[in-house]
């Protein structure tokens, strides 16, 4: 048995404790310099993987207070970085060397740049004398995340490394959020310097309008108090301007029905009255009835995309569109804005209640989202002769936890599931991979999840068979750092949702979508060192759960469900929203 | 297969009255009509720094704007440098094209340029040279110059709107064309308006 070469937590603290005493070392290279800059934005925490081109940032950090995660491979960084900003909505940083560990970041960065995340990433790079040779471990990591990054850097000069990684951290986390990149030349990190960065700003010609025009705003509140049938529809950008007090006030007030986004959960607490849930492809019949009825969408914070609309021409069709965003572009980009607000979410909503001089008189259409409600409830089979039901066991997670547990997913079925079934009441609770749909998302986000979540609030995997074998090797870095996480896989020993469009759309010809061998998860789970549970029926479930979710340590239970299980409803691609499938015969 | 949900099928549901575009504008479901394509020029100022116009040009790629031409040059401010672009597209194209530029940290402005604005692009055009003197009388009808001849060839240099341009290449086709460089169009706003 090898000798473990890492210290134990209790030292590890203790000695970080004594290090808090210590006035900070001064900064002597680019690489201190970089260090700086992270401290003094801020950055408590961050997740990477060691290199060659990397090794002087490493180095800086043995003398620093920031908590360093080792992760196993650098798109687990990322992810974990990704997933602790939005937990926490503090920027989110990830390290990696040149080459490989650059381009393993990737998807990461891609990732986060759809979501709307702020992501740091500070990547080796070869010294500048040897950039543009091929040089060993070279690759043109600027160029590459150019179309993935809200913006990137290639630092060039180790008296000013320290501003650019501040402002990168700025930048990330300002206006509409997005994930940013330093590239660091070796000779610039090793380079000596003694300049202290200065405080992370933002560059002068990034300018994110606060506040909506006024008489913008007058306009949208004349549309809302004429409108029969008014919707709010709250997406990611609500989340990320900390607005989903005020949007739900503001809902409530006004008592307007809201749907939500993926993204958007928990803006709204789904068990209100007001919130039908969230819209889209698999969102529920009743959202998706509203958003198509409705005649005044008020759009906050969503970026209209395709798995929320279906078919363009189909959406909302007989509704006027008043746009919330923060990002210009955004307006009638993919949805024709009539009345375009530019601004802060929360400002913004507070300056439409401010124009507002009453309440619509909508009764009947809040009577209509709830009938409509009746019409569609999201209630699932469980017949007896079936084997075990995915909705069963995220209901029985969402039962054992608190409101405040924290639930992350990969991508397919089991994430339609888990969002379907799972009762969010508050934002920042459901951590996924939205825009880009990674699979593999879940296990590192989790990683992420559990350094920004506080002690008390649990945090949740719900992972399926095809995405936890993808960033599997995650386990490992949970084990190490004793992360308190529940990892429920619910396995049907399928990429599942391949295999429900397979069966929909390509005459259930199952190409490359079931494993003909699938590891014991729960073994695998053991070999890693964590604690595994194998669950095949009903009566095992709660019991499984419990114990999971009181081992102190990351846990795996793998759920054995039922493999033909379909997630409804379904609006096919490019179809309808409120012509959604309630089975695969209306497909 | 299972999973199924209770409710109305789809057939039995009331569909509401209208329908958008594919640019997702509401519009008459009778009528039906898609905007045409127009071409506009659009003017950037952006920060005169490594990688900026790849950005630029990455952007245009990525999201399927169609470029016609693209100029870069330096401007009196060492930290600024110019890019003018011209471009097919949709009205919403056009409107997408700027707010998409100007969501690039590194451009600091952008400005699509009135109608009657100064447009030039800068043309040399090799022909063969066995009737120098022919060329030459071209050239001079296009307000042009010729800039070098040999043995083989003439070369002249042909300033001017684009129509001008393509007016100019093909009058010089009878002469038999070796090779032939466009710089694209370089525009400013007119009189005391500014471009950006």
């Amino acid at each position: 048995m090898s000798e473990r070469t890492t210290k134990p937590p209790e030292e590890e603290e203790a000695e970080s404790d004594a290090d808090a005493d210590t006035t900070p070392t001064p900064v002597t290279s680019g690489a201190t310099s970089t260090v700086r800059a992270l401290e003094n934005a801020g950055i408590e925490v961050m997740f990477g993987v060691q290199g060659g081109a990397i090794m002087p940032v490493y180095d800086a950090l043995w003398d620093s207070d920031l908590r360093h995660v080792m992760m196993a491979h650098e798109q687990g960084a990322a992810h974990a970085a990704d997933a602790y900003n939005v937990v926490s909505g503090k920027p989110g940083v990830c390290l990696a060397t040149s080459g490989p560990g650059a381009t393993n970041l990737v998807t990461g960065l891609a990732d986060a740049n759809m979501d709307s995340d702020a992501v740091v990433a500070l990547t080796g790079q070869v010294p500048q004398h040897m950039v543009g040779s091929d040089a060993f471990q070279e690759t043109d990591t600027t160029g590459i995340t150019a179309p993935i990054t809200k913006n990137n850097y290639f630092a060039s000069d180790p008296d000013t490394v320290g501003d650019t990684v501040g402002e990168a951290v700025a930048l990330a986390r300002s206006g509409r959020p997005g994930p940013t990149l330093v590239d660091l030349p070796k000779d610039v990190t090793n380079a000596e310097t003694d300049r202290e960065p200065g405080m992370a700003q933002t560059p002068e010609t990034y300018t994110p309008q606060d506040e909506a025009d006024p008489e913008s705003v007058e306009t949208v509140a004349d549309a809302v108090e004429a409108a029969e049938k008014p919707l709010l529809l709250f997406g990611g950008g609500v989340v990320k301007a900390n607005a989903a007090d005020v949007a739900r006030e503001f809902a409530m007030e006004y008592e307007l029905p809201v749907v939500t986004t993926m993204p958007g959960i928990g803006t709204m607490p789904e068990d209100h009255d007001l919130c039908l849930s969230w819209a889209g492809m698999h969102g529920t019949g009743y959202a998706n009835m509203a958003i198509n009825h409705t005649d005044l969408l008020i759009a906050v914070g969503t970026r209209f995309d395709d798995r929320l609309t279906g078919g363009i021409e189909t959406f909302a069709p007989s509704a006027e569109v008043a746009h919330i965003d923060i990002d210009p572009a955004e307006i009638s980009k993919n949805i024709h804005a009539d009345y375009p607000l530019i601004g802060d979410a929360g400002r913004v909503l507070e300056q439409l209640d401010d124009a507002l001089t009453g309440a619509p008189d909508v009764d009947d259409w809040r009577e209509q989202c709830q009938t409509w409600k009746e019409q569609y409830p999201m209630d699932y089979a469980a017949p007896d002769d079936e084997p075990l039901k995915p909705q069963f066991v995220v209901e029985a997670l969402d039962e054992a936890t608190s409101d405040e547990a924290v639930v992350t997913s990969g991508v397919g079925q089991h994430q339609m599931w888990a969002s379907q079934y799972w009762t969010f009441r508050e934002p920042r609770k459901w951590i996924s991979s939205h825009g880009l749909g990674t699979m593999g998302y879940g296990l590192p986000a989790a990683i992420g999840a559990r350094l920004a979540a506080d002690d008390d609030e649990e945090v949740v995997c719900v992972d399926g068979d095809g995405s936890f074998l993808m960033t599997v090797e995650e386990l490992s870095v949970a084990v190490r750092e004793n992360l308190d996480i529940t990892i429920a896989i619910l396995n049907n020993e399928y990429i599942g949702m391949v295999r429900q469009w397979q069966d929909a759309f390509f005459e259930g010809r199952h190409m490359a979508a079931g494993y003909s061998w699938i590891p014991e998860f729960d073994k695998l789970a053991e070999a890693f060192g964590a604690r595994g549970w194998r669950v095949d029926d009903y009566d095992e479930v709660a019991d499984a759960v419990e114990e999971a979710l009181n081992y102190d340590g990351p846990s795996v239970i793998d759920f054995h469900i039922d493999p033909e299980e379909n997630v409804y409803p379904m609006v096919p691609s490019g179809g309808a929203n409120d012509k959604f499938a309630l089975s695969e015969d209306q497909l | 297969m299972s999973g199924g949900l209770d409710g109305p099928e789809p057939e039995e549901r009331a569909t509401p009255e209208g329908r958008r575009n594919s640019q997702g504008i509401r519009i008459d479901p009778e009528v039906e009509a898609e905007p045409e394509p127009q071409r506009a020029v659009l003017s950037a100022l952006v920060k005169h720094e490594p990688g900026v116009l790849a950005n630029v040009s990455g952007l245009f790629r990525r999201r399927q704007f169609n470029i016609e031409s693209l100029t870069v040059g330096p401007t009196t401010d060492p930290d600024r440098a110019r890019i003018t672009l011209e471009i097919k597209e949709p009205e919403p194209g056009i409107e997408q094209a700027k707010k998409q530029l100007e969501k690039l940290v590194p451009v600091i402005s952008v400005t699509e340029l009135e109608s009657n604005a100064i447009r030039r692009e800068l043309a040399l055009i090799k022909v063969d040279g066995s009737d120098p003197d022919q060329v030459g009388a071209v050239a001079e009808m296009y307000d042009g110059k010729t800039v070098d001849v040999s043995q083989q060839s003439v070369t002249v240099e042909i300033t001017g709107s684009e129509q001008k341009i393509d007016a100019a290449v093909e009058t010089f086709g009878r002469f038999g064309i070796h090779e032939i460089v466009r710089t694209g169009t370089a525009a400013l706003e007119r009189g005391t308006r500014k471009t950006t």
